[in-house]
């Protein structure tokens, strides 16, 4: 499903990703773990495409299709999904419309029309539930003045109305409360199937207790220094960071 | 002066009820003696009158039927009062006003009701005397005085429309509106300015007077969604007695000269004042607000927000002082303008004015311009949403933040259907499709 080789990127002139291999096949959960500043958000933010992070080399390629040819919002059509550590507020845009929005690009993209705005009402404010979000933040603006567990919980609600084909989770779990991270972890363990995968950025192995991947990588040093399966995670919480660092340099 | 007005003027003095003649002719008096502004009148810097035409005729009345000339006329369940080319169409209004308010035109007054406009008439303007007033003065062959008693609670919006079109020559309206919202009585007031499709030659010269009596609440919403060839200058004065409260709110669609003065007076102590707005020029057009919150006396407060998009070669002014008397201690205010220019030869101009001789006080003032947001943009994409269309979007967003200040809901919604629409068949309000 994903294929990226020899990855190197940049963040204004400054080297962050060196080389980082990763393969996700379908149906695949892949956990990048790994310490401050080693690159992981930067390799979620390179996938989607953000402004200001430059590829200097190497590839990705995702069903098919060269990743860096293709504009964020073709990504994102194709099945590609960044939950985002940092969800931006944008204030008089109300979520419900944003939501709407996004929903029809992906129906437009397979040729349907736009979805009629009763029955996507009602679809949202079912999903809402999932997430544990009240369907009044339907009506409010994008984030605006969520609280960092409500930004989540959008993000999230996002993935579950757009169901892509691959999901990135950028540190999701930071910031949350157990009941949270709980919620989270019922929302993306309800959408895995054999088609479909997610790679899941964190800093703890605490999300792990909740979604089990079937692979573990470490980043360090903006390359993916070692892989295993969650065995290396509960390794890596009972050892730190330190010590693969060491080996690695 | 030269006398480009001197058709409707002479009107004026012909048609003016006879209890309002000593005031037209001091109208006349002021306006005859004085001379236009240039741009080296600090006033008028960023703002040229060469628009304005040589010669205006007198509006004609019956000159535009509403239907034949495209215009549907919204209506927000509240009382209506239409004016086409400045005369009164009691065919478009209604006849009788809800309980608790006249609203009657200064032609129809009866004597008690004539003492009463005289008695009020430009007291909110006070001692300033701008030239355009003197203009209007000078040319009051008709306005409206909506006299809202004490304690009444009206709760539909008072709905003065002012309609313009072609008459196949430059002609000239002259507007006045007066509202007397007596002691503790709560009431709405729309003034919308609306324009026929097509071209036309009109000017607009308004005054606007509100006075609000102690512990009185007024809604005020002024809509300038004519376009193109409609000019516009028109002036809101509002005078506030002690714990009144007045929520302004503004738009301005453009034209090539369009120039809205608002100046709020907090006359008694604990008045409050909301004032809101928006302004989207684009093409060739301008639009110049200037605003001033006059703080005569302690313990008032005053919020401001205007934002504006500028498109394509259009320009605008944005001008907001804040004058706090050195009586007025304690005095809460504050203002912020944001701008977003979508074009590389769009223009603003804005300046906050903060002159003030109290020391015991609050005041926050901003002022921005900026494109659109990066990170934002990227976040809607990232969801599939194309360039073009979260630029759309992060637009109307930006203006729609302030259009959720107007708490009158059939008027809210009107307004964003009607600038949903504009965003999204004018690529140029946001920024374009690169």
């Amino acid at each position: 499903m994903l294929q990226i080789e020899n990855l190197h990127a940049s963040v204004d002139g400054t080297d962050i990703l060196k080389g980082l291999n990763l393969t996700v096949q379908a149906g695949e959960v892949h956990a990048i773990m790994g310490p401050n500043g080693s690159g992981k958000s930067t390799l979620g933010h390179v996938l989607a495409g953000r402004p200001g992070y430059n590829v200097t080399a190497g590839t990705a390629t995702f069903l098919g299709q060269d990743l860096f040819e293709l504009e964020t919002e073709e990504r994102a059509r194709l099945g590609l999904f960044l939950a985002f550590q940092y969800p931006v507020e944008i204030p008089g845009v109300s979520n419900m419309e944003f939501l709407k929005a996004a929903v029809d690009a992906q129906r437009e993209q397979r040729g349907e029309k736009p979805i009629d705005a009763v029955s996507f009402m009602k679809t949202a404010r079912e999903t809402c539930k999932i997430v544990d979000l009240d369907p009044t933040f339907l009506k409010r603006g994008v984030n605006e003045g969520f609280s960092g567990g409500e930004k989540k919980r959008n993000e999230l609600l996002q993935m579950l109305l757009l169901q892509p084909t691959l999901g990135i989770l950028d540190e999701t779990d930071s910031g949350l409360d157990i009941d949270a991270l709980q919620v989270v972890a019922r929302g993306v363990n309800s959408m895995r199937s054999p088609d479909r995968s997610f790679v899941m950025v964190t800093h703890y192995q605490r999300l792990l207790e909740f979604i089990e991947p079937d692979f573990v990588h470490v980043l360090a040093g903006g390359r993916i220094v070692r892989s295993g399966d969650k065995e290396l995670a509960l390794e890596l919480e009972a050892r730190g960071y330190a010590w693969l660092e060491e080996e690695v340099a | 002066m030269p006398d480009f007005m001197q058709q409707p003027l002479d009107r004026a003095a012909a048609v003016a009820p006879p209890w309002i003649q000593d005031y037209v002719q001091a109208g006349r008096t002021r306006w005859e003696a004085s001379s236009m502004p240039t741009r080296k009148t600090e006033q008028w810097k960023y703002t040229s009158l060469r628009s304005l035409q040589p010669d205006y005729a007198a509006a004609s009345d019956g000159a535009i039927i509403l239907a034949d000339a495209g215009i549907e006329l919204p209506r927000f369940q509240g009382f209506r009062m239409v004016f086409v080319n400045g005369h009164f169409s009691p065919e478009h209004s209604d006849s009788k006003a809800p309980a608790g308010v006249s609203m009657v035109r200064f032609a129809d007054a009866d004597a008690a009701q004539a003492k009463k406009i005289r008695d009020h008439l430009g007291v909110a303007v006070g001692r300033e005397q701008p030239l355009f007033t003197a203009l209007n003065d000078a040319a009051l062959a008709e306005g409206v005085f909506l006299d809202i008693e004490p304690r009444a609670y009206i709760e539909q919006p008072l709905h003065v429309i002012w309609v313009s079109g072609n008459q196949g020559e430059a002609f000239s309206i002259n507007q006045r509106l007066l509202v007397l919202c007596g002691e503790s009585s709560n009431a709405s007031v729309i003034e919308h300015f609306a324009g026929a499709k097509g071209e036309q030659q009109s000017f607009t010269n308004g005054v606007t007077e509100l006075l609000l009596e102690t512990d009185a609440s007024l809604n005020h919403y002024r809509l300038h969604l004519e376009e193109a060839d409609a000019l516009h200058i028109g002036r809101v004065h509002a005078r506030q007695d002690g714990r009144s409260t007045l929520n302004s709110f503004h738009i301005a669609l453009g034209s090539v000269l369009k120039r809205i003065d608002l100046v709020v007076d907090h006359v008694g102590q604990g008045a409050h004042c909301e004032v809101n707005g928006v302004y989207l020029p684009r093409g060739q057009e301008h639009i110049d607000y200037h605003t001033c919150m006059e703080h005569r006396v302690p313990n008032c407060t005053s919020s401001e927000t205007f934002r504006g998009i500028i498109a394509d070669e259009a320009t605008a002014v944005f001008n907001g002082r804040i004058h706090i008397h050195r009586d007025a201690q304690k005095t809460k205010a504050e203002l912020s303008n944001r701008n977003l220019l979508t074009s590389t030869r769009a223009e603003v101009n804005t300046k906050p004015e903060l002159e003030i001789y109290a020391d015991d006080v609050q005041c926050a003032h901003g002022a921005t311009v900026a494109q659109l947001d990066d990170m934002s943009l990227h976040y809607l994409r990232s969801r599939g949403v194309s360039r073009a269309d979260a630029q759309v979007m992060l637009s109307f967003g930006f203006i729609n933040e302030v259009i959720n200040s107007v708490r009158c809901d059939a008027l809210r919604a009107y307004l964003q259907a009607l600038l949903s629409e504009r965003f999204a068949r004018d690529p140029a309000l946001s920024g374009g499709v690169s």
